[in-house]
């Protein structure tokens, strides 16, 4: 790796809790941001001579801080700047006092940098925007290209949510445990969104898009690495790691969805899986289940399944019943349905399911695996009205081209059966 | 005599190389695990998961069962060699090795074996 990669890689890394630790100091996000980019740009600077510092984001902080004191003086007294070696020539002992100032509030820097992205006035696509700015550091361009707008639009989009935020106030007062926990629960479910934005992306949008799962990833590991004993941000973790491992086995060459069962199982990635199990166990260890941790539960029961027909249907059904409890939803008990079609048949599906015709009427998913149920039981007229219905309500050709088998299938067996 | 050659790194700064950047480390790591491998002094080679997937026994009475690794350090061990060396002098020429090839800013630790028992475990 270069020099200018390896100061890349460093200055990414150290970001979330240099800007975190700005940000408590000045209590603005611009003049923190501003303070963090004049940081980088000293470092760009003094790094490849000097060579990197021992902690390069107790170096970004104090440097940051002293840049933007430097600045105020400067605009108040129109003094001389001092000479910029003294800045970039911090001895380790320096930047050891900056640490010992700063570990304490590592932890909440970093949580109120994530938080304040999760304004709830904010839009869910604004907060995903702004977190990605913020806390991961993308750039608006490559920001935009994710979201398949254009620069000055997801600029502006990232103007306004920033104005929001500071118009309403940020929250610095050192949170209690409640608020903490409310915090951690909020900025969970931002990365999760973060998560989905690049999971549900098919087609050309999909490899544009393949980086927010990456992101969203390195976010959950680093609120993991702030809160380890946490059995939900354990599961949040695992849930995206477990998911994402199935990458490059779940959309074809075509840009199609592969459907879990067809999926070739030797493409899964074993490194991710292997990570994402041995979170599972860390989590499940403290008997706290939560929605995430069954999610990932269940994710792990699939990653174990060497193939298709090994899956341990019975303990999934388990774990969709349980899951049904913590957080209920027709969309959970329609998933449910689906193992149980597995163990006990598409009678029971569809006994299942047929109470919730109403509030998923409009829901694809519903007419899909209902349809398959009757196919299944042989009701061949009901199982065509599903489909149809289904397909009216595709959101992609790639969906409707899928429930288009199901029928092609039917049309010939009714023609062969004929 | 047989070394551990311990590798520290800040996880953040690792954790955040794309996959393109890690298999350009790997692969240049590669040449170098092939040279020591060729003259027969290369032992178990490890990466581990990173930290959060750790899990820390506190050893008492009744054990402490501990989320994370045994201590928070600003770099943090990645993964460890087993390498038979000479000297010391050849161990360190052996990390060297190493370090011109992965150039991030971490650290080897080296360390000289007391037991090895190589196990039976297949990778």
């Amino acid at each position: 790796m270069t020099d200018l990669a390896w100061i890349d890689a460093a200055l990414i890394g150290a970001r979330p809790q240099a800007l975190g630790a700005l940000l408590r100091y000045f209590r603005d996000l611009d003049t923190a941001e501003e303070a963090y980019q004049n940081a980088c740009l000293r470092a760009l600077k003094s790094w490849p001579e000097k060579g990197p510092p021992r902690d390069p984001a107790a170096w970004l902080i104090l440097v940051g801080r002293n840049a933007a004191l430097d600045h105020t003086r400067r605009l108040k007294r129109e003094e001389a700047l001092p000479d910029e070696t003294l800045v970039s020539d911090l001895s380790d002992a320096e930047a050891d006092m900056a640490e010992r100032l700063d570990g304490a509030h590592y932890r909440d820097d970093v949580l109120r940098l994530m938080f304040v992205c999760c304004h709830p006035e904010l839009p869910v696509t604004q907060q995903i925007a702004l977190a990605l700015r913020i806390v991961s550091g993308l750039s608006v361009r490559q920001i935009a290209r994710a979201f398949l707008v254009g620069e000055s639009a997801m600029e502006q989009r990232i103007t306004r949510a920033k104005a929001r935020i500071a118009a309403s106030g940020l929250p610095f007062e050192a949170p209690g445990a409640a608020d903490r926990a409310e915090r951690l629960g909020v900025v969970a479910a931002m990365i999760y969104l973060v998560f989905n934005e690049g999971y549900s992306a098919v087609g050309t949008e999909a490899a544009a898009r393949a980086p927010l799962c990456e992101e969203a990833i390195r976010l959950a590991r680093l609120l993991l690495r702030l809160f380890p004993a946490e059995p939900e941000v354990l599961g949040l973790t695992a849930l995206l790691l477990l998911q994402h491992a199935r990458a490059a086995a779940r959309i074809d060459a075509n840009g199609e969805f592969v459907l879990l069962e067809d999926q070739d199982r030797s493409r899964w990635n074993p490194r991710l899986i292997a990570e994402g199990l041995a979170l599972v166990d860390k989590a499940l260890r403290h008997r706290r289940p939560g929605p995430y941790q069954i999610q990932a539960a269940i994710a792990a029961l699939h990653a174990r399944a060497r193939q298709a027909a090994d899956t341990d249907w019975l303990e999934i059904e388990v774990l969709y019943a349980l899951l049904e409890t913590v957080q209920p939803s027709p969309v959970v008990t329609l998933n449910r349905s689906v193992a149980v079609s597995k163990t006990r048949g598409p009678d029971a599906a569809l006994a299942m399911i047929e109470p919730l015709a109403v509030q998923l009427s409009g829901y694809f998913y519903y007419h899909g695996a209902r349809g398959a149920y009757l196919l299944q039981l042989g009701r061949l007229g009901e199982a065509r009205i599903a489909f149809d219905r289904a397909i009216a309500l595709a959101h992609s050709p790639r969906e409707a081209a899928h429930i288009r088998q199901h029928l092609d299938r039917l049309e010939q067996d009714s023609v062969a059966g004929g | 005599m047989l070394y551990a050659i311990l590798c520290y790194d800040s996880e953040d700064v690792v954790g955040s190389w794309t996959k393109e950047e890690d298999d350009a480390v790997l692969a240049k790591l590669h040449v170098v695990h092939e040279k020591i491998a060729a003259e027969g002094r290369l032992g178990p080679v490890v990466r581990l998961l990173p930290t959060t997937a750790a899990t820390t026994i506190r050893k008492g009475a009744d054990p402490l069962v501990l989320d994370g690794p045994f201590a928070e350090t600003k770099e943090q061990l990645l993964g460890f060699y087993v390498v038979e060396c000479a000297s010391l002098d050849q161990a360190i020429e052996t990390a060297k090795d190493l370090a011109r090839a992965s150039s991030s800013a971490g650290s080897y630790e080296l360390r000289p074996l007391s037991i090895f028992d190589p196990g039976g475990l297949k990778g």
